[in-house]
């Protein structure tokens, strides 16, 4: 099945989908990885700059243009490293979408289940389609970690194919 | 020879070699899984649009690496390398992933101690290939001293073993690498080294070629598939490469390298500097 969304997303619409369907997402999202994870857990929560709704495990490739950026490349990178703050992550933000690529463990299934967030997975190195669905960086925070480990608050349009790789049922589209 | 490099660096960066983009192709009408079948397709149609635009087909640029063949001025090869990091870093651009090990501070150009990666050889003719290199591929390989009694069998299972529990992460269908013999070292750069040659050749040494197949073959049997949503596809090609080693050793490596397998070679045709890929 394949869904249209908008963020922010809620958590009914995270509750339609089903491990296998496809999304084309628009909206705002956030970029983080492992250093933006640990600081946006570390600090005090009003203090962390953007929206976690949607949260895209991703480092971009960009080029600076006068005072504005401009966004090259923007695959995924590999989420099993982000899933030691899984937990604290969906505690903390109620963080809705997950995007990313290769997925969690089978146990973090239980996670997202109890949080209702689902894992939404972008096809690995096609960072140039991926930028083509980049509108604009709205807003770049914690440069000091290094441009990979920012966090980068990007409008996308029609993000996708991205496939519903773990649902907040249970379900997975990846072997055990 | 600077521009050149520079030059060198953005044809590995922005288009994939004609027989992986093949391999990918043969996968696609291959494959039945509907999910397998969009992620090559996506892959395909993010390859065409890089080549087109001149966008690096991956964010991550990953670890520069060269393979040098047949310079006699290796420091300066050495520095006018390190120079086209930096300038094709601003230029094409790169992504700055390159940190200091241990403050992991960015140093900003993908340069930093050891880094580009610069393996010289010797050589009749002078050339000097440029593999991008990304973390996800890198992160699940590896190398391991096996007890030598556990010979071959012993190699397909570690192989094998590294593969499966790689599963997604490496982005497949990946590409292997297997370097035995030597030592752990040796077997780690010879593991790198032979993702260079062309996906479709055969290996001279019959033993090696054989074992390449059977290797392709329970790889793919794993059925992780297309970035691991299941399929047919987990592995585009085995390349193994081997060395003397001693008596008391096995050592093996295993470099796996994802879809996107980067590489481009400059090489001098007559008086000119050519940039040439597969």
């Amino acid at each position: 099945m394949r869904h249209e969304l908008r963020t922010p997303v809620g958590r009914e619409e995270v509750l339609e989908l089903r491990a296998g369907d496809v999304v084309y997402l628009s909206g705002v999202l956030v970029t983080a990885r492992d250093r933006a994870h640990r600081r946006a857990l570390e600090i005090p929560k009003e203090e962390v700059p953007a929206s976690f709704n949607v949260v895209y495990h991703c480092g971009p490739l960009v080029r600076r243009k006068n005072d504005t950026w401009e966004v090259l490349s923007a695959g995924p990178t590999t989420s099993a490293r982000m899933e030691p703050y899984l937990a604290p992550l969906l505690e903390r933000f109620s963080t809705r979408l997950i995007i990313g690529k290769g997925g969690f463990s089978p146990g973090a299934g239980k996670l997202l289940k109890e949080h209702a967030c689902a894992y939404l997975a972008f096809t690995g190195g096609a960072g140039a389609l991926a930028a083509r669905a980049v509108k604009r960086v709205l807003a770049v925070h914690w440069l000091e970690l290094g441009i990979p480990e920012a966090l980068w608050v990007l409008e996308v349009a029609n993000f996708g194919p991205l496939v519903v790789a773990m649902d907040a049922h249970g379900g997975s589209v990846y072997r055990g | 020879m600077r521009s050149k490099l520079a030059e060198l660096i953005r044809a590995g960066v922005t288009s994939l070699p004609g027989d992986v983009e093949k391999a990918l192709q043969i996968a696609l009408e291959r494959e039945e899984s509907e999910l397998a079948r969009l992620q090559l397709e996506t892959i395909l149609k993010n390859v065409a649009y890089a080549r087109e635009r001149s966008l690096p087909l991956c964010q991550d640029t990953g670890v520069p690496i060269f393979f040098v063949h047949g310079f006699k001025e290796l420091g300066e090869v050495e520095k006018q390398i390190r120079q086209a990091v930096a300038e094709a870093t601003r230029m094409v651009p790169l992504r700055p992933s390159i940190v200091d090990a241990i403050t992991r501070r960015n140093t900003g150009d993908n340069t930093g101690e050891g880094v580009p990666v610069i393996h010289f050889e010797s050589g009749d003719e002078e050339s000097i290939t440029f593999l991008a290199k990304g973390a996800g591929s890198e992160n699940v390989s590896r190398a391991r001293m096996l007890p030598a009694r556990e010979g071959v069998p012993g190699v397909k299972r570690f192989v094998v073993e590294t593969l499966r529990s790689a599963g997604a992460k490496p982005c497949p269908p990946v590409i292997v690498g297997v370097g035995i013999g030597g030592t752990l070292d040796l077997a780690a750069k010879l593991a790198k080294e032979v993702l260079l040659q062309p996906l479709f050749k055969r290996n001279e040494r019959e033993e090696l070629a054989r074992l390449e197949e059977e290797l392709l073959e329970e790889v793919n049997a794993l059925g992780i598939g297309p970035m691991g949503m299941g399929g047919s596809t987990t592995c585009l090609g085995v390349k193994i490469a081997a060395a003397a080693c001693h008596t008391a050793s096995l050592p093996v490596a295993v470099n796996v390298q994802c879809w996107a397998h980067r590489y481009a070679r400059l090489r001098r045709v007559q008086e000119e500097w050519v940039v040439e890929q597969q």
